[in-house]
Order: C-alpha cells, then sequence, then structure tokens
C-alpha cells in the first residue's frame, strides 16, 4: 500500500508537470473553447428556453437544443477527445521506464509489483476526472456568464454523473494504453497500437456495423424490418466504448434534447421506445446508463486485469 | 562451514527457450567479500544476478540472500540488497535529489531521514551540491556514482553492482571503483561485481568467479587462482640485460621464490615467481657483473586466468 501510495504521487506530479501535461491542457482549453463556441452559435435557443422556463437549461449549454452535424456536438468532442487522454498518459507507463533503465531499479525495491502499475493507473485515472472537471467547471463559469441561470440541484449532479462516466472511459483508454506498453517493448509500437485500436472503434465500428446490419435484418418496407435494422446495428456498435460512453452521455446530459438532436437518427429510432417527450428523472436516466456503464467499467477491468497478469509474471531479463 | 553465508546458490539454473543461460551455478559469498563476476557477454552473469536478487524465477535450484529464499521471499532480499543493473537509468526529468527520495520513499525510509541522507550520500559519492540538479544533465561517470548514492540511501547489507565500470573513462573507473572498495570496506557491504575490466576488478576484488556458457569454471581467491591454475609463480619479472651470461641465469634461478626462468628473447629474461624478488635479482645480476638496463615487475594479470579459461570453448 505505501508503496502504491509513492508511485501513485510520483506517477500524479509528474503527469501535471510533463510538457505533455501542457499540450493536453491546451487540448482541454480547445474543448472548452469548442463548448462555448456553439453554445454563442444557439444563444437564441438558449434565451427562449430561459424564457419558456425549459428544464434543464443549464445542460443546454453542453448539450444545445438545436441541430448540430454529430461532429459538432459537445459530447461527441469528448468521446473523441478522452481517448488522447487517456493514451496519452498511458501509452509509455511500463516500457518507457524499461527503455530508460528505471525499471529494473524500481523492482529492484522493497515493493509488490502490482504496486507500480496500480499505482501507475491510479494516478492517470485521477489526471483524467481533474482534466475532465477543469472542463465542465470552465464551460459552466462562462456559461453561466452567457445565460445568467444558475444550475439546479439535479443538474450538478447530472454533471457529476457526466464527468464519472467520462472518467470510467477515460479509464479503459488508459488500461488498453498501459496493456500496450507492457505487451510492447518499444514506446512507438505501443502508441500505435493505442491509437490504432482508438481509430478501429471510431470509425470502423460504425462501418460494420450498418453493413453487417443490413445482413441480419436487412430493411424492408415494413417499419418493423426498420426498426429490427436499427437494433442490430445499435448492439453492434455497444460493443465499441466510444459508443458506449455517447449513449449514456447523452442520457445523462440531454434527458429532454435528445430526440430533438438527431443523434443519428437511427438510433433516435431505436431509443424512442426509451423516451417519453417528458423528460426522465435523475434516478431513470440513471437506471437506462447502468448497463452502458457496467460494460465500460467491465472493459476496463479486462484491460487491466490482462496488464496485471502480463505485468506480475514478465521476467525482467538481461539484454 | 564457519558461518553463515551472506550469498549462497544452490545449483542455481536457468533456461530460456530450451537454452542453459545459467548451468547449475554454486556460489558462497561470505560477508565483508568484494566478489567480481566476470565472463565474456551472454554468459549469465546477469541472469544469475537477477536470480539472486529475486527478480527472476529460477528454472531450479535455490538462491539465497542472508539466509531468506530470493524467490520465496523477495520483498526481504530486496529489503537487505542493494542492486546497480547494467545500463543504470534515472527520471531524467526530475531532480538527483527527487530520483533519490522515490527509490528510497519505496523502501521505507522515513521521510525526515531522507533528506538528511540524500546529502550525506551525494557528498560521499562526490556529487555534493548536487541535490537539484536534474539528472539529464549527468555525465555517464556521475550517473554511476550517482547509482551507487541510490544504493547506499538504505545501506543495505549486500549490494550486486551488474557492470558498474560499463561506458565511463579511465579516471571515472578509478573513481567508481575505488568509492565501490571504500564503502565496502567503511560499512562492511558484501559486493557482488560484474565487469570485463579485468585489471580493474583485480584492484578491488577479494575473491573472483569467471562463467563461461553459464557455468561456474574457476573461483576463488584471486591471489590463490593464479598459482593454482598457472602452475607458475604470481609475479612475472621482466629483466632486459646488455648480454646475458649463462652464470647469471644460473645464478637467477638459485634466487629463493623463483620458479622459472624464461628466456624469449637474447636479452630478455621472464622470470615467474612467488614473491616480488626484483632487489634479489638487480643483486644477482650486479653480483655477476651483468648490466642491467631495465626490469618491470608484471603481477600475473587476471587477464591471462580469464584467456585460458574462455578459450576452452
Amino acid at each position: 500500500m505505501q508503496g502504491m501510495m509513492t508511485v501513485f504521487w510520483k506517477e500524479l506530479a509528474d503527469d501535471f508537470t510533463s510538457k505533455r501535461f501542457v499540450i493536453l491542457f491546451l487540448v482541454v482549453l480547445l474543448a472548452v473553447g469548442f463548448a462555448i463556441f456553439i453554445s454563442v452559435q444557439a444563444i437564441d435557443a438558449l434565451k427562449e428556453a430561459v424564457t419558456t422556463g425549459t428544464h434543464f437549461v443549464f445542460l443546454m449549454l453542453f448539450v444545445p437544443p438545436i441541430d448540430l452535424p454529430f461532429f459538432m456536438r459537445f459530447i461527441f468532442f469528448i468521446a473523441f477527445l478522452v481517448p488522447l487522454i487517456g493514451i496519452a498518459l498511458g501509452f509509455d507507463a511500463i516500457n518507457g521506464e524499461k527503455s530508460s533503465g528505471t525499471l529494473s531499479r524500481l523492482l529492484a525495491q522493497p515493493i509488490y509489483r502490482d504496486s507500480v502499475i496500480n499505482g501507475k493507473f491510479l494516478a492517470g485515472v485521477v489526471t483524467i476526472a481533474i482534466m475532465l472537471t477543469s472542463i465542465v467547471l470552465l464551460v459552466s463559469g462562462i456559461g453561466l456568464n452567457i445565460i445568467g441561470v444558475a444550475p439546479t440541484a439535479e443538474e450538478v449532479l447530472r454533471l457529476m454523473a457526466f464527468i464519472a462516466i467520462g472518467t470510467v472511459y477515460g479509464a479503459f483508454w488508459l488500461g488498453l494504453a498501459m496493456l500496450f506498453s507492457i505487451f510492447f517493448q518499444r514506446v512507438a509500437t505501443s502508441a500505435l497500437a493505442s491509437i490504432g485500436v482508438w481509430i478501429f472503434f471510431f470509425f470502423y465500428v460504425l462501418m460494420f456495423a450498418g453493413i453487417i446490419a443490413s445482413f441480419v435484418a436487412p430493411v424492408g418496407e415494413t417499419q418493423l424490418s426498420q426498426l429490427q435494422n436499427a437494433e442490430v446495428q445499435i448492439m453492434l456498435m455497444r460493443l465499441s466504448p466510444i459508443q458506449l460512453f455517447e449513449e449514456s452521455a447523452t442520457f445523462v446530459l440531454g434527458p429532454e434534447a435528445i430526440t430533438k438532436m438527431q443523434y443519428l437518427q437511427l438510433q433516435a429510432q431505436a431509443a424512442s421506445k426509451f423516451f417519453t417527450p417528458a423528460p426522465l428523472s435523475f434516478g431513470q436516466s440513471l437506471m437506462i446508463v447502468w448497463p452502458h456503464l457496467v460494460s465500460l467499467v467491465a472493459l476496463t477491468v479486462i484491460c487491466f486485469a490482462i496488464s496485471y497478469a502480463k505485468f506480475m509474471r514478465e521476467e525482467i531479463r538481461s539484454t | 562451514m564457519s558461518k553463515e553465508p551472506v550469498i549462497e546458490a544452490i545449483e542455481l539454473t536457468k533456461t530460456y527457450n530450451g537454452l542453459k543461460a545459467v548451468d547449475k551455478l554454486n556460489l558462497r559469498i561470505e560477508e565483508g567479500e568484494i566478489f567480481g563476476f566476470l565472463g565474456p557477454n551472454g554468459s549469465g552473469k546477469t541472469t544469475s544476478i537477477l536470480m539472486m536478487l529475486g527478480l527472476t524465477e529460477p528454472t531450479s535450484g535455490t538462491a539465497r540472500v542472508c539466509g531468506y529464499n530470493s524467490t520465496r521471499e523477495p520483498l526481504k532480499v530486496k529489503n537487505l540488497a542493494g542492486y546497480i543493473p547494467e545500463n543504470v537509468g534515472f527520471y531524467d526529468d526530475l531532480t538527483t535529489g527527487y530520483n533519490l527520495a522515490y527509490m528510497a520513499r519505496l523502501s521505507d525510509i522515513p521521510e525526515g531521514v531522507i533528506k538528511q541522507r540524500i546529502e550525506e550520500v551525494l557528498d560521499t559519492v562526490g556529487l555534493k551540491g548536487m541535490a537539484y540538479r536534474k539528472v539529464g544533465e549527468f555525465s555517464r561517470g556521475m550517473r554511476q556514482r550517482l547509482a551507487i548514492a541510490d544504493v547506499l540511501m538504505r545501506m543495505p547489507k549486500v549490494a550486486f553492482l551488474d557492470e558498474p565500470t560499463a561506458g565511463i573513462d579511465p579516471r571515472g573507473i578509478r573513481q567508481t571503483l575505488d568509492l565501490i572498495a571504500r564503502i565496502a570496506k567503511e560499512n562492511k557491504m558484501t559486493i557482488i561485481m560484474s565487469s570485463h575490466q579485468l585489471a580493474q576488478v583485480q584492484r578491488i576484488c577479494t575473491h573472483v568467479g569467471i562463467m563461461q556458457k553459464g557455468k561456474m569454471v574457476v573461483q576463488g581467491l584471486i591471489s590463490q587462482l593464479g598459482r593454482e591454475f598457472l602452475g607458475g609463480g604470481r609475479f612475472k619479472i621482466e629483466v632486459r640485460l646488455a648480454g646475458v651470461a649463462a652464470a647469471i641465469l644460473e645464478a637467477i634461478k638459485q634466487v629463493k621464490g623463483v620458479v622459472k626462468v624464461d628466456r624469449p628473447e637474447e636479452n630478455l629474461l621472464v622470470i615467474s615467481s612467488r614473491d616480488d624478488v626484483r632487489s634479489q635479482i638487480a643483486k644477482v645480476i650486479v653480483d655477476n657483473n651483468g648490466l642491467l638496463e631495465q626490469m618491470n615487475v608484471v603481477s600475473y594479470a587476471l587477464e591471462d586466468i580469464y584467456m585460458k579459461y574462455s578459450v576452452e570453448d
């Protein structure tokens, strides 16, 4: 435990003082600027929402009630960005120490071997959580200035849930990057492998889901066949952690905006059976999100467990 | 079996993909010894060290450090042993002090002690006042000394040094070795050191072992090795004369301690002896009216022993 906390504090300090962090922080600022930009675009819709007294006006800063192409949505941007942070924090966790010659010295200290990866993983997760929190706080602060409406207690809860989901999502990518950093000897290889998986989930899963779905449940004349096709497609897409995050973040942040967002038309169709025109309560939103969250945690645990098993059994060799 | 050995290896074996990296290594090192671990690249030195430290699991056999089994109680062994790996590395972006403090915290040294200890050990290794410098700025020799400082933070009973002199300049090698010898003496630390620098090993080590293809081929006190394995004296004295008379040759052979006299060149004599008998030889030559031009003593280099054993392929 002592060993793990020592590694944790050292890694956390590293994460926050490295040049890498400066770059990531710039990316964070980019995300904030992006969200604010979109809010300003949607300022009329926001004003209207304020005057009509709609629920969750504050959340609309994050999910504006206007039609936007998918790549201009805040949640998509976060879904895209968080993997980058996770990978950047983890891709050289173990092989970086190996190539700098510090790993063998580290393991020669009287600590359990798992302290090293546990401490590193924990430090990465905390860094991701801090980054997400600062994104949310910055957008909230600036947004508060723009719309002048304070968040309600439920909105604060929802934002916290969003940070939590984002952190789990980031933890998955961190775990994956660390996994590759254990399996590959070279830092460049592990970085490329992580980025490869990222790209695969981002583009290919969506593509393949469409193709496979049209084989399994071809779209016919009937509405039923369209719905079946959509369901198959979404089921396949949910294999991707990106999809899991996007859906759950959308459910948490946009309890009423979701139908308006035309978030992948198909998905809206399939999801419409969940939604009634009235916004869902926080508890019900969580209920919907729960399986997604469990899947994300499971994926993270799988990555970490494989890393753990491999690292514990790995031999320090003379090379 | 006078006392418990500090390091003990019994039939230690390591197989990588059917290839024996270390083959039934038996080793016994007692307190205060400086053991020079020699052998060509890939002869299994590092693997042996890693097994003794508990960083690598042996295929069979056991290694013990201060009575603790390295495989079953690695934490206890690591508590007692310091280790400097080959190509030692530090966190280059961090300061010297932080590097030392980090490893010290991992070994559970109280925070209050660490700060004071850092000053002490940096002073010992000749890096005084460098605590706030980044390690990235250091030369290879300084890094090596920093590695020794790192080991000293914990004052282990045993230190495993893997190639501590690799890649540093002659002056640096001398400084490093003197430092190791001094520390070992002052702290009664047992040291295992692997190296290619034979002359250097000879200077500070009390015992040596030569490994060859995973097997320990020779092992013992340096002073004994020369006698036992070269069938001659430990000293080799080269004498150059202006003309060698038969009388001189005979007279030299009579000097006490002389084992053998060779005459590889007309005016050159190579004398093997058990002791340093230069003054006696000089006297004999002068007494026999010989003209002494030059005389060198070459103590039997470990290199000779090393070569003898590493040729046997």
